[in-house]
C-alpha cells in the first residue's frame, strides 16, 4: 500500500486576524500559519491503515510561507515515512485549485493506492483539495469520511451526513478521500522524536509550476462579517458574571 | 451558454433535504437577474413523487437505479454531462456532505470556476456575486468569478425555506451516461446508535467545545449541567475524541437542536456549529476569545475563563 497524504499549511484562526491594506485577504505576514486541523486526522488515518495493512505513507504540501518543515518533521515523528514539500518562489495566497494542481502532479508520479486529504481547510475559498486532485488524477473521490479499511484492493468508507447518519461504501483503488475524522485521536508526537526528524529526516522537493492557472475566483473585498446582532457582554470577574448569568437565567424561568 | 441556473438538489431515506428548498429559492431569485430559469435537478430512483415538490421554473429528474443512493462517482458522471450540455450560468450545490464530494470535482472536470461556503449571492449589473464565509467564519470574502459559469457551493440556511416549496411538475429522463462500471458502490446506510439521551428533545442544553482542553474537565461541565437541569451536549472535537458520544454532536455532522436554552462552554463557533444551533431560543457564550464568532449569534457572553465562570455558577447554585 502507497499511501500519500495531501496536506496544507493555513492561516491559524486561533489568533486575531488582520485585512491587509488592500482589503482583500488577511495580512499574511501577521498570521501564524499552522497545519490544516483536518489533515491531522488525515495523516492519523494514513498511519492507522499503514499499521493495519501495511504499506508506506508519504506527506506532501505546498510550502506556502517556507515553513512547512516543522509540520512534515512532525508528520514523519508520528509514522509517516516519507514527507516532500512543493516548493518554488512562492506567497501566499495560493488557491486551492492552484495547490492541488501542484499536489496532482507531484502525486501522480508517487503511483499511489490511495489519496488521503484532510476533508477541508479554513482558506477553501475556492473549494476542498480533495475532490480536485481526484479530478486532476482522475480517480474517485469520497470525502466526509469517518472510518476507512483497505483490503484487496477495495476501501471500504464510511461517509458521514447530518444527524449522525453513515454511509458505507465500497472504493476501487486508487481513490481520494477527504477524511472529517480519523477512527482514533490524532496522536501525539514527542518533541525529542520531532527534532530528530529535523536532524535526519530528508524532505523531497517538488518545484511549482508557475504557470498553471488560478481558480478565477479573485477577491474583491474581504470583511469581518456583518452580523445581525452582537451578544451583550456581561462585565466584572467571574464570580460576577456566574451571579449574573445565574440571574438571567432566573428571570427567563430557566432556572 | 444559458443564463439558467441549476440547483442540485439531495435527498437521504426518500426526504427531500431542506437545502434543496433552500438553493431553489435563491436560484429563482436570481435567475430573475440573469434572465434565466431556475432549473432544479434531482437525482435518484424511485422519487418522481418528490421530484414534484420545487418551486423552480422547471424540474429535470433525472431516474436510474445507480442513483438511488447518494454515490458521487454516480452523480459526479450525470452532473458532468448535464452541465455540459445545459452550460448553466450557475450551479448551486449545498455545503453538505454531498455537495462537498461534488462542487469542486465538477470545478475542475468543467473547467468553471467555484465558490464554497457561500452565504450570499447577488446578481450586480449581470456579474454574479458570492460572498462566501472563511477562516472559520472570521472573514467574509466577497467574490465575481471570472468567465460566463459558475459552481457555488452555499450554507444551509443561507436562503429562505419556503420559497423553494411548490409543486412544479418534474421532467423525468433516463441516465444521459452509462452508469456501468461505477468505481464506488454504495452498500448501506449506517443508523445512529439509539439509547443515548435525544439532545434534539432537550429544553436546556450545556455545550462544550475545544476551550474544554481535556478529558479531566468533562466532569465539571457535567456537574453544572446537572446542577442546572441540563443536558450535555458537544461540538465536534470533543465527540472525535471520544470525550463525549456522538450522539451528543451539535452541528452539521451532528444534530440540529432548538432549546430552551443552550449555554456554551468554550465553543468559537464555527460555521458548522452554528448551522446546528442557531435557532436556540436563548444562548449564553462563555469564551475567552473575544472575537470568536460565536458572540454574533449569542444573546449574552463572556470572556472570563470558562472554568471560573463554571465553578462559581456551581458554588452558587448547589
Amino acid at each position: 500500500m502507497n499511501i500519500v497524504v495531501a496536506i496544507k499549511h493555513v492561516p491559524s484562526t486561533a489568533d486575531e486576524l488582520e485585512i491587509n491594506d488592500e482589503g482583500v485577504n488577511l495580512d499574511f505576514d501577521e498570521v501564524d500559519f499552522t497545519i490544516n486541523e483536518f489533515d491531522e486526522q488525515a495523516i492519523e488515518q494514513a498511519v492507522l491503515v499503514k499499521e493495519a495493512s501495511g504499506g508506506e505513507v508519504t506527506v506532501i504540501g505546498v510550502d506556502v510561507i517556507e515553513e512547512l518543515d516543522g509540520v512534515l518533521h512532525t508528520a514523519l515523528a508520528k509514522g509517516a515515512d516519507k514527507a516532500a514539500k512543493i516548493v518554488g518562489d512562492l506567497e501566499p495566497p495560493i488557491d486551492s485549485h492552484t495547490q492541488a494542481r501542484w499536489l496532482a502532479d507531484a502525486i501522480g508520479g508517487l503511483t499511489p493506492d490511495l489519496v488521503l486529504t484532510g476533508v477541508q481547510a479554513v482558506d477553501d475559498l475556492d473549494g476542498q483539495i480533495g475532490p480536485m486532485l481526484a479530478a486532476y488524477l482522475d480517480l474517485p473521490y469520497v470525502g466526509v469520511v469517518t472510518g476507512l479499511s483497505v483490503s484487496d484492493g477495495t476501501a471500504t468508507v464510511h461517509k458521514e451526513y447530518a444527524g449522525g447518519v453513515m454511509a458505507e461504501f465500497e472504493v476501487n483503488l486508487p481513490a481520494v478521500v477527504g477524511v472529517q475524522a480519523a477512527e482514533k485521536p490524532p496522536r501525539y508526537a514527542p518533541i525529542s522524536k520531532i527534532r530528530q526528524m529535523a536532524k535526519s529526516a530528508d524532505l523531497e522537493e517538488y518545484e511549482a509550476d508557475e504557470n498553471v492557472g488560478d481558480s478565477g475566483c479573485e477577491i474583491r473585498k474581504m470583511a469581518k462579517p456583518v452580523s445581525a446582532g452582537h451578544a451583550e457582554m456581561l462585565e466584572g470577574d467571574a464570580e460576577e458574571v456566574a451571579e449574573k448569568i445565574i440571574e438571567i437565567l432566573e428571570e427567563r424561568g430557566l432556572l | 451558454m444559458s443564463n439558467d441556473i441549476l440547483a442540485i438538489t439531495e435527498h437521504l431515506n426518500g426526504n427531500v433535504a431542506d437545502i434543496s428548498y433552500e438553493m431553489v429559492g435563491g436560484a429563482k431569485e436570481l435567475a430573475a437577474g440573469f434572465g434565466g430559469q431556475a432549473i432544479a435537478i434531482m437525482l435518484g430512483s424511485g422519487m418522481a413523487e418528490q421530484a414534484g415538490t420545487f418551486a423552480s421554473d422547471a424540474t429535470l429528474y433525472v431516474d436510474d437505479p445507480a442513483l438511488a443512493e447518494f454515490n458521487p462517482a454516480a452523480y459526479g458522471r450525470v452532473l458532468a454531462a448535464l452541465v455540459e450540455e445545459k452550460s448553466p450560468r450557475l450551479i448551486m450545490f449545498g455545503n453538505t456532505s454531498m455537495g462537498m464530494d461534488l462542487a469542486a470535482w465538477l470545478s475542475v472536470k468543467a473547467g468553471v470556476p467555484c465558490v464554497a461556503y457561500v452565504n450570499h449571492l447577488a446578481v450586480e449589473g449581470g456579474e454574479l456575486v458570492a460572498t462566501a464565509q472563511i477562516y472559520g467564519g472570521k472573514m467574509a470574502a466577497e467574490c465575481v468569478p471570472a468567465g460566463d459559469s459558475a459552481i457555488v457551493s452555499v450554507m444551509a440556511g443561507a436562503f429562505p425555506l419556503d420559497a423553494g416549496q411548490g409543486s412544479t411538475a418534474a421532467e423525468q429522463m433516463a441516465s444521459p451516461v452509462s452508469l456501468d462500471d461505477l468505481p464506488i458502490r454504495f452498500t448501506r446506510l449506517i443508523m445512529p446508535e439509539a439509547g443515548d439521551v435525544d439532545i434534539t428533545a432537550q429544553e436546556k442544553l450545556v455545550a462544550i467545545g475545544r476551550g474544554i482542553g481535556s478529558d479531566d474537565n468533562i466532569e465539571l461541565a457535567e456537574e453544572l449541567a446537572e446542577a442546572m437541569d441540563a443536558v450535555l451536549a458537544a461540538s465536534r472535537p470533543i465527540t472525535d475524541a471520544g470525550w463525549l458520544p456522538k450522539t451528543r454532536q451539535v452541528g452539521k455532522s451532528g444534530v440540529s437542536v432548538k432549546p430552551k436554552l443552550y449555554l456554551m462552554l468554550g465553543i468559537s463557533g464555527a460555521p458548522e456549529h452554528i448551522e446546528g444551533m442557531k435557532d436556540a431560543e436563548f444562548i449564553i457564550a462563555i469564551n475567552t476569545d473575544a472575537d470568536a464568532p460565536i458572540f454574533d449569534v449569542a444573546h449574552y457572553g463572556t470572556t472570563e475563563d470558562l472554568f471560573d465562570v463554571a465553578e462559581a455558577m456551581l458554588e452558587k447554585l448547589e
